[in-house]
């Protein structure tokens, strides 16, 4: 038997979000009295898959099929199930981002395993197998029990702290083609965005509202974000007015995200912008008015105008910097 | 052309929920029921479709699995401007159970494009639209901001990690989509409400419930600590705090 968790990959990159993964799945694995095993789809350098065993895997499956270039959710479903079968698998896990959520569900009617999505925490419980996962978009958790034999798991990125647990690994590089006519989804093109930290991603994340008036104001958020090594973000209706660009938008329909600090700059933290953010590890509010709800999520907070308050956090920033 | 918008039931967004019966229902005194933003963004963009003759969409419909108690929120999709409605009659909240209801209602009816939301607003699911596709045997695109018609064949625009991919699939197939899809949803007229009331909803019973997972209990958030607040004079203090207290660099 045995955790299997799949890992996309970046231009043949890993990030943190796969080691996450992989540091989850080794603890569910030691949870179950299994191993962990990785399945790593995509063109992906040895040295590259030899980073995997450090957070515990201790069996690394690689397919680099020349038809599994493009992400086409029915031939990958066919294949991860496949895999899944070869290596017992009674517990599979996939990343809360737009590939696990395309791959999962298909996965849970093919091997007819239920499914609990977006979890962040360890099972509560492995017999009954119950998880811990957000619902109502952060404002409240519900308890599941997958009543399957086999078992399938999202992980929330950033949810989820990196464990280094280096174990002896084996590297099997797989051959499987995907079935025959499956490829459905052509690529006409593909835009990257280059240079810029994704949300996503981020550790650190700065965010302006309606409350710095107008686009011109961003010069210092920009500032603080860039001293900081943070992403920028922003409220639905600065997206909406076209101040920044729609990728920025958080809340419960742009981004959902979890940094370890979320800065919000003149944003009154609507219901639905909490749920974009509340899972974050620090929040910081900045608003002129002290009644406005995101002061109920921070735990740090400035009563201020942003325009006079930015340049003193760029100033401290610096100076923190300097020493 | 037929187009399928599949829609949830949810609370407002802006609903603070509780919960009864030891924290393992949802008291759903008093909320106020509405379509999942996503699905009502879907529907918009189905009709904009539609209202294109080029694209030659003869109609949308609306398809959900729920009790009676929702056929409020089907008559909205319906005033929005939906041509027909299907209502699976069972009371279910797992999402297997749910696109397995639904695949077995619409099999037979050859939508050439299926819509549904990127998630539930209640459930957090994600798997509902994914699901359906595995059932039907259909291709799927997951995390969809853009669909067009390009000579009968959709042009999907995908967002994937930092870029998008803009391909094609030929119907059918479900596309679960995401923000972009619309701008803003389109809100029902008064001759909408009028004619809604005179489309058909049509209504299957369910075979079975085949349910693989179950929801034991709810807990509500633990309070966060009371908010810290550093004097708008003495701002650059606010970084030491992050520094020295929480730690964040
Ligand atoms: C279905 C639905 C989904 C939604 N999804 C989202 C979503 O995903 N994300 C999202 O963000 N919103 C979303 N919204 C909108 C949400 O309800 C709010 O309208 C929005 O978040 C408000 O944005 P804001 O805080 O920037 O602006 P406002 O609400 O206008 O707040 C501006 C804040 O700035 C403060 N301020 C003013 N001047 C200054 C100053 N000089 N310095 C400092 N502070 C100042 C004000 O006190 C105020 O608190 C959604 C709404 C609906 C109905
Ligand atoms: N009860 C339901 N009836 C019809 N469609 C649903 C239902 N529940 C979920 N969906 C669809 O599946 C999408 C994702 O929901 P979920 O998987 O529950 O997060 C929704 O946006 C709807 O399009």
């Amino acid at each position: 038997m045995s955790v299997l968790v799949f890992l996309e990959n970046w231009d043949g990159k890993f990030k943190k979000l796969s080691f996450e993964l992989i540091s989850y799945a080794a603890k569910v694995a030691e949870m179950l009295d299994d191993k962990a095993v990785v399945l790593s789809i995509g063109k992906v350098d040895s040295s590259e898959l030899e980073k995997l065993a450090a957070f515990g895997a201790s069996k690394i499956i690689s397919i680099e099929n020349d038809l599994l270039k493009t992400l086409d959710d029915q031939a990958y479903a066919g294949i991860i199930a496949e895999v899944a079968g070869r290596s017992n698998a009674k517990v599979l896990i996939l990343a809360n981002n737009n590939t696990g959520k395309a791959l999962a569900p298909r996965l849970s009617v093919r091997l007819r395993a239920g499914i609990a999505s977006g979890v962040s925490k360890l099972p509560l419980s492995t017999d009954p197998f119950t998880v811990y996962k957000k619902v109502y978009s952060g404002k409240a958790f519900a308890h599941v029990t997958i009543k399957t034999g086999i078992k399938i798991l999202t992980l929330a990125q950033n949810s989820f702290d990196l464990v280094e647990s280096p174990q002896s690994f084996v590297l099997e590089k797989m051959d499987l083609q995907p079935e025959a006519g499956l490829m459905k989804t052509n690529v006409k093109d593909v835009q990257k965005q280059t240079g810029k930290i994704l949300i996503s991603d981020a550790d650190i994340v700065v965010s302006g509202g309606r409350g710095m008036k107008s686009p011109e104001n961003w010069g210092p958020l920009v500032e603080l974000a860039q001293l900081l090594g943070a992403a920028t973000a922003c409220s639905r209706p600065v997206s909406d007015e076209g101040w920044r660009s729609h990728d920025e938008h958080t809340g419960q329909t742009g981004k959902i995200i979890a940094p370890n600090l979320y800065i919000a700059i003149g944003i009154s933290g609507a219901t639905q912008h909490l749920a974009g953010i509340s899972s974050s590890k620090f929040i910081v509010a900045i608003n002129t008015d002290k009644d406005a709800p995101v002061f109920e999520a921070a735990q740090y907070g400035i009563i201020g105008d942003a325009a006079k308050i930015l340049p003193k956090l760029v100033e401290a920033v610096k100076e923190m910097k300097s020493k | 052309m037929k187009i399928l918008v599949c829609i949830s039931h949810v609370p407002d967004t802006t609903t603070k929920v509780k919960f009864i019966n030891e924290s393992k229902t949802l008291d759903v005194n008093g909320i106020q029921w509405v379509i999942n933003p996503w699905d009502e963004l879907a529907l918009t963009r189905a009709l904009e479709l539609k209202d294109d003759a080029a694209n030659g969409i003869q109609t949308v419909t609306v398809a959900h699995v729920g009790a009676a108690t929702s056929d409020p929120t089907i008559r909205k999709a319906l005033a929005i401007g939906a041509d027909d409605a299907i209502r699976v009659n069972v009371e279910t909240t797992d999402a297997y159970s749910i696109a397995s209801h639904l695949a077995d209602a619409i099999r037979n009816e050859n939508f050439d494009l299926i819509l549904c939301g990127i998630e539930s607003s209640d459930h957090n699911g994600s798997t509902v639209g994914g699901m359906l596709a595995e059932f039907l045997g259909y291709p799927s695109v997951t995390g969809v901001s853009s669909v067009t018609f390009e000579n009968g064949v959709p042009l999907i625009i995908r967002e994937i990690d930092g870029g998008k991919e803009i391909l094609t699939v030929n119907p059918p197939l479900v596309a679960v989509v995401q923000k972009g899809i619309a701008r803003e949803p389109r809100i029902a007229a008064m001759r909408g409400i009028m004619m809604a009331r005179t489309k058909p909803i049509k209504v299957v019973e369910a075979q079975g419930i085949d349910c693989l997972t179950e929801v034991v209990g709810y807990e509500l958030p633990k309070p966060r600590a009371a908010c810290k607040y550093v004097n708008a004079d003495d701002a650059g203090q606010l970084i030491a705090l992050l520094q020295n207290e929480a730690k964040v660099f």
